[in-house]
């Protein structure tokens, strides 16, 4: 697991403090967690999208914290996948697509003119909405990030480590030839959360992970991501309010608001820690929102 | 307080109205109807040939398949007439025609479906489909007017690059003219590119997009996320194309007739002349009769039941390929 040795942001490292993941009841996870002290890994400054000439999400400026759990919130349409997907670069895939201000990773701008796409993805990984793993084998699934970076060899190790870390190796280990579709929902889920820790990214991207899947499968991905938190940083977009309050440490709200011409622009409304968004949110949005008055 | 069923005249009525059956019955009967007339037309036709080629058949027994020799007027003796060269020149320039076409077709669809700029995509397409649209005579006369005189002498430089290495310098051999296994194959793979693109295009565009991105967001190139998330998806309609342009390169008739060569001959030199079933029955049907006719129908059959023989394997490979990408063993 790499350090942030030139932390970005808003932020600076304190040595002193350790950023791993709370030692118990991750609910109260943000107290645990005083503001400031956890390393930037990421730091948006105020970061719009444009999809031609449409601005889907305007001046978004939050950081994401190492080893942390960052969730973003809100309505539809607000920009929160948006936003995910401009972390990776995952955005420069669609036509007409255009992302302003700055996103670092490590001080880095991922969107500079040197910098190649693929190795930024290549570190922050992507886990979708839909779990969508290759029409191969369980084995071979796991595999493949691996073998695109360029590991030769043995991968048997490999396999069997981002397996165990997905928490889905006990189940697979005697049919690793068969097709990753054959599994269940939050199986195949898991599946997508090893291949993409198989690369040993430094960020995980999670698009709504659990939407698709039952409450006993989004238990289990919940708990995997406690998990993983140990040793990668994440951040979620949720639909499920009481899912964001249950992972993670820091929370973003989003909404969608109509500006004067009356085009509807995503935004970001207020970041802090979990535990103050859910129990004394700074902005009157956010208050109605988590508590049910819209959205 | 007791519940009590509705009384009959308040009940909504379950009953099948008619409308709807009659239409639906008619609407299977119609589908049935037309399959199995596809079935019916199928076994006529294998019926009436073999029947027509019969006298053939039962003159040669089994030769005719194994015998190379095709001499309908000899000078003594009864006439032989041995499919075997012709077996042989149809898989050879077939194969020579998809060896060359997939790998074109695949890149063509892979270029359109995924790294054209969209204003590129549509005439891209339009070329692909109008080279469909040149008749099959055209083609041969360009094969034979232009493109053979140009290729003999390529040909005799490739001959003198592989003369003497093993092998190699048998399958390249000596080219006495432009006209052969080589140059029908050539002309065969210009033909079927067209379709095997177009399937391939079309396959390649059901991939989803979200196991596009799984590749991509591991920080696949992309031709690592063509490798990984569009082939597997794509293996039963690349072969399903493949299999149509073979079908279409076994049965061309008259491009391969012009540029083919015209002569009996079974040689691994693909620089030689040679022959094709399709192409044998359009150039002496017109000058046959009797069992010189029934030989030349029987090329016809051994030519559909090559094809069909073909067809089956393919969709073996492609069922087994698919059951084990949803769930089977791998």
């Amino acid at each position: 697991m790499p350090t942030a040795n030139t932390p970005a942001g808003t932020v600076t490292s304190h040595p002193s403090v350790s950023v791993s993941a709370p030692s118990a009841g991750w609910n109260d996870a943000g107290v645990d967690t005083p503001d400031g002290a956890a390393t930037t890994v990421m730091n948006l400054a105020d970061v719009s999208v444009h999809y031609g000439s449409y601005e889907a999400v305007r001046g978004t400026s939050m950081p994401i914290r190492q080893n942390q759990i960052t969730a973003m919130i809100g309505p539809s349409g607000c920009g929160k996948s948006t936003i995910l997907r401009s972390l990776n670069r995952m955005n420069d895939l669609i036509a007409g697509a255009r992302v302003t201000g700055s996103v670092t990773y490590h001080g880095q701008d991922i969107y500079a003119k040197d910098v190649d796409p693929i190795q930024v993805r290549r570190r922050i990984g992507m886990v979708f909405q839909k779990p969508n793993p290759f029409p191969k084998s369980i084995y071979d699934n796991v595999a493949y990030g691996l073998r695109i970076n360029g590991i030769k060899g043995k991968l048997d190790d490999h396999v069997e480590e981002a397996l165990t870390g997905a928490a889905l190796w006990d189940e697979v280990k005697d049919k690793l030839k068969t097709s990753g579709l054959a599994l269940s929902g939050g199986q195949q889920q898991r599946l997508c959360i090893a291949r993409t820790i198989a690369v040993k990214p430094d960020v995980i991207l999670m698009d709504e992970p659990c939407s698709a899947l039952d409450p006993i499968a989004t238990s289990k991905i919940e708990d995997l991501m406690y998990e993983l938190s140990k040793s990668y940083t994440i951040v979620i977009v949720t639909h499920n309010m009481q899912q964001a309050a249950r992972v993670s440490h820091y929370t973003a709200f989003f909404t969608a608001e109509v500006d004067e011409k009356q085009v509807r622009h995503g935004r970001l409304v207020e970041f802090d820690q979990t535990s103050r968004i859910f129990t004394n949110p700074g902005d009157k949005r956010t208050e109605d929102y988590i508590t049910g008055r819209f959205g | 307080m007791t519940l009590t069923e509705n009384k009959p005249e308040t009940r909504p009525s379950l009953a099948p109205q008619k409308g709807g059956l009659l239409a639906d019955r008619a609407f299977s009967w119609w589908t049935l109807g037309t399959g199995l007339l596809v079935l019916g037309i199928l076994a006529l036709i294998l019926i009436t040939t073999v029947r027509e080629a019969w006298p053939a058949f039962v003159e040669m027994g089994f030769r005719y398949v194994t015998e190379r020799t095709w001499d309908p007027n000899p000078a003594e003796g009864a006439p032989i007439f041995g499919a075997l060269s012709f077996m042989y020149g149809t898989a050879v320039t077939s194969l020579i025609a998809l060896l060359i076409a997939v790998p074109v077709s695949i890149g063509i669809a892979l270029f359109i479906t995924e790294l054209a700029p969209r204003r590129l995509r549509g005439s891209a397409i339009t070329v692909i489909d109008l080279l469909a649209a040149v008749p099959s005579v055209v083609f041969g006369l360009w094969g034979v007017l232009v493109l053979a005189p140009i290729l003999v002498d390529f040909y005799r430089g490739v001959h003198d690059v592989f003369s003497g290495v093993p092998v190699l310098g048998t399958i390249f051999g000596e080219a006495a003219s432009g006209r052969n296994f080589m140059t029908a194959g050539l002309i065969l793979a210009i033909m079927v590119t067209p379709i095997i693109t177009s399937i391939c295009r079309e396959v390649f565009g059901t991939v989803p997009q979200a196991d596009k991105d799984a590749a991509l967001a591991l920080g696949a190139t992309r031709w690592e996320m063509i490798r990984g998330a569009v082939f597997p998806h794509s293996f039963g309609g690349i072969t399903g194309a493949v299999m149509l342009g073979l079908g279409r390169a076994m049965g061309e008739t008259i491009a391969v007739a012009l540029v083919v060569g015209g002569s009996t001959n079974l040689s691994a030199n693909l620089f030689e002349p040679g022959n094709t079933m399709a192409a044998v029955i359009v150039q002496q049907f017109g000058e046959s009769t009797g069992t010189y006719t029934a030989a030349l129908i029987g090329l016809g059959v051994v030519l559909f039941g090559m094809t069909v023989l073909i067809n089956l394997a393919a969709q073996r490979i492609v069922r087994r390929a698919e059951a084990r990408m949803r769930g089977g063993v791998a």
